[in-house]
């Protein structure tokens, strides 16, 4: 027996049980009509109208998160100030905080109640701010390691041949930083899909696709939900198989 | 690249603004809302029987599921990184599956699999036991959602620390189960406990798949989550003050968690 095949082969039980059973049975029950039924279930006006949005939404979150994170990653690694450890940690916030408390904080903040007059609650680009909340720290945390390795004296030789900053940045440093700005992009994207414990408070009609599965679900219609499952997590092995070519770890 | 005090000063403007609107403030707003009508009502809303029996269901939640992916989790990494057995990279590419799948499928998956009607649902419900809609399905949700956290933070650190030391207690005649809790474990205690913090808030604030295997009944089967969502719920004078504070609840929680991850990331990068 080779080296650890014992254990290959309880993990793949506890994998099994818990996950790949459980998702092979989503799949079986998209399908157990048959595949006609599966492609018209997917295919009514309410599903597909919920699949664009969140395919809409997902995208632009994962657009400004790049750009956002990118920039806040830059700021964290080059500039000094005082207070930057203080700021470094709180970037991992949308991780440690519960996304209830990420709803019901936005919604405080953006909702009827909101001290500045800001009303987006029930809207998409309340849908949007809240998705920007959670996934904050994917950009942000894959491009920090990069930024800190990158060679410093390869952009200081492009300044001395007189290239400005915009050209240093987008012709030297850009190209080093684009596989950890896409891979983050790419997680905040997956998680977007699917996000819906900051949603369920602020989302109100705007109808995202885990909102769609889970009213779906709650008026005992498993097909439909197991049939916009089914494409969901087509979409989820897509990311994952652009995440293993970009090399990039898959974290948190 | 030289960048000029101008540039320099609105790129960092840039990013506290952003930090400030999307991190800062909504948490400033949270805990004045919870605390604006004085510290005792907030306590109270706090320490209703609803509050502490959802406070205790989800340290249990907690507390079964972070050791079982713990255990998993190191196995997993060390089956990874140091076994031969054919299939690792199958095994590899699947775990990261919890990390893309949306908290809904996986409380439908559940369902599916262990409700009442589901594949083995019929054989628990036959011997008495209910997972759906009870506390095991809340457990097995929680384990599904956090359960690739401690195998990715362990590998990284397992294939960086090397086999060598490994190989020289073996040499000098330690048995596996020696090596394991005398090397390998103290070469790799930073990445677990990292990994077990991760796992731990992802457990304490997990609600999208709860939501849907949970009866949600007070007292009974609702986690602090939820039990956030169902006060956001209701209308009435209180009813929102209510929600701050089960809300206030699960931040100072998750401020420890941050505080914990802030100084192990630390130790993980001296060491």
């Amino acid at each position: 027996m080779a080296r650890g095949a014992l254990g290959l082969g309880i993990a793949t039980l506890y994998l099994s049980a818990i996950v790949l059973i459980p998702l092979a049975a989503v799949a079986v029950k998209a399908f157990s009509a048959g595949l006609g039924t599966f492609w018209d279930s997917v295919t009514s006006p309410y599903a597909a109208k919920a699949l664009v949005i969140t395919l809409v939404i997902s995208l632009i979150v994962a657009a400004i998160g790049a750009v956002m994170g990118t920039l806040v990653a830059w700021v964290l690694v080059r500039d000094e100030f005082r207070g930057k450890r203080v700021l470094n940690a709180l970037i991992d916030l949308p991780f440690a905080l519960p996304t209830i408390v990420a709803g019901l904080t936005l919604l405080a903040l953006y909702g009827p109640d909101s001290p500045f007059g800001v009303h987006l609650a029930y809207t998409r680009a309340a849908v949007i701010v809240a998705l920007l909340f959670v996934t904050l720290p994917f950009v942000v945390r894959s491009v920090q390691p990069v930024l800190i390795e990158v060679d410093r004296e390869v952009e200081e030789a492009a300044a001395s041949l007189g290239a400005s900053n915009a050209t240093t940045f987008r012709r030297i440093v850009l190209p080093s930083l684009r596989p950890a700005i896409l891979s983050g992009a790419a997680l905040a994207f997956a998680r977007s899909v699917g996000e819906i414990g900051s949603l369920v408070l602020i989302a109100g009609k705007v109808q995202i696709a885990s909102i769609v599965i889970y009213a779906d679900i709650e008026s005992d219609a498993p097909h439909a939900a197991a049939s916009l499952s089914v494409v969901l997590l087509v979409l989820a092995l897509i990311v994952l198989v652009i995440l293993r070519r970009l090399g990039g770890r898959v974290a948190h | 690249m030289l960048i000029s005090r101008r540039t320099s000063w609105s790129l960092r403007g840039i990013a506290l603004l952003y930090l400030l609107l999307l991190l800062v403030l909504p948490l400033g707003v949270v805990f004045g809302r919870t605390f604006e009508h004085g510290f005792s009502t907030a306590w109270g809303w706090m320490t209703t029987p609803a509050a502490i029996s959802a406070f205790w269901l989800t340290v249990l939640v907690a507390v079964i599921a972070v050791p079982l992916n713990t255990i998993f989790g190191v196995g997993c990494a060390l089956v990874l990184v140091r076994g031969r057995a054919r299939g690792r990279a199958i095994l590899d590419a699947l775990i990261d599956l919890p990390f893309v799948v949306s908290p809904v499928i996986v409380g439908l998956a559940l369902i599916l699999v262990y409700g009442q009607t589901g594949w083995f649902g019929k054989w628990f419900t036959d011997h008495g036991v209910r997972i759906i809609y009870a506390a095991p399905g809340i457990v097995l949700a929680t384990i599904f959602v956090s359960l690739p956290f401690v195998v990715r933070e362990v590998a990284p650190v397992l294939i960086e620390v090397g086999d060598e030391q490994e190989q020289a207690a073996a040499t000098l005649g330690a048995s596996s189960w020696q090596t394991f809790w005398r090397v390998t474990l103290p070469s790799i205690r930073w990445g677990v406990a990292y990994g077990v913090v991760l796992t731990t808030a992802r457990a304490l604030g997990e609600i999208g798949a709860v939501l849907i295997v949970s009866s949600n009944v007070a007292g009974q089967t609702q986690t602090l989550p939820l039990l956030v969502l169902a006060r956001s719920d209701q209308i009435g004078s209180g009813a929102i003050t209510s929600a701050y504070a089960a809300a206030t609840e699960l931040a100072v929680m998750s401020l420890v968690v941050l505080l914990a991850m802030t100084l192990l990331g630390r130790g993980r990068d001296s060491s």
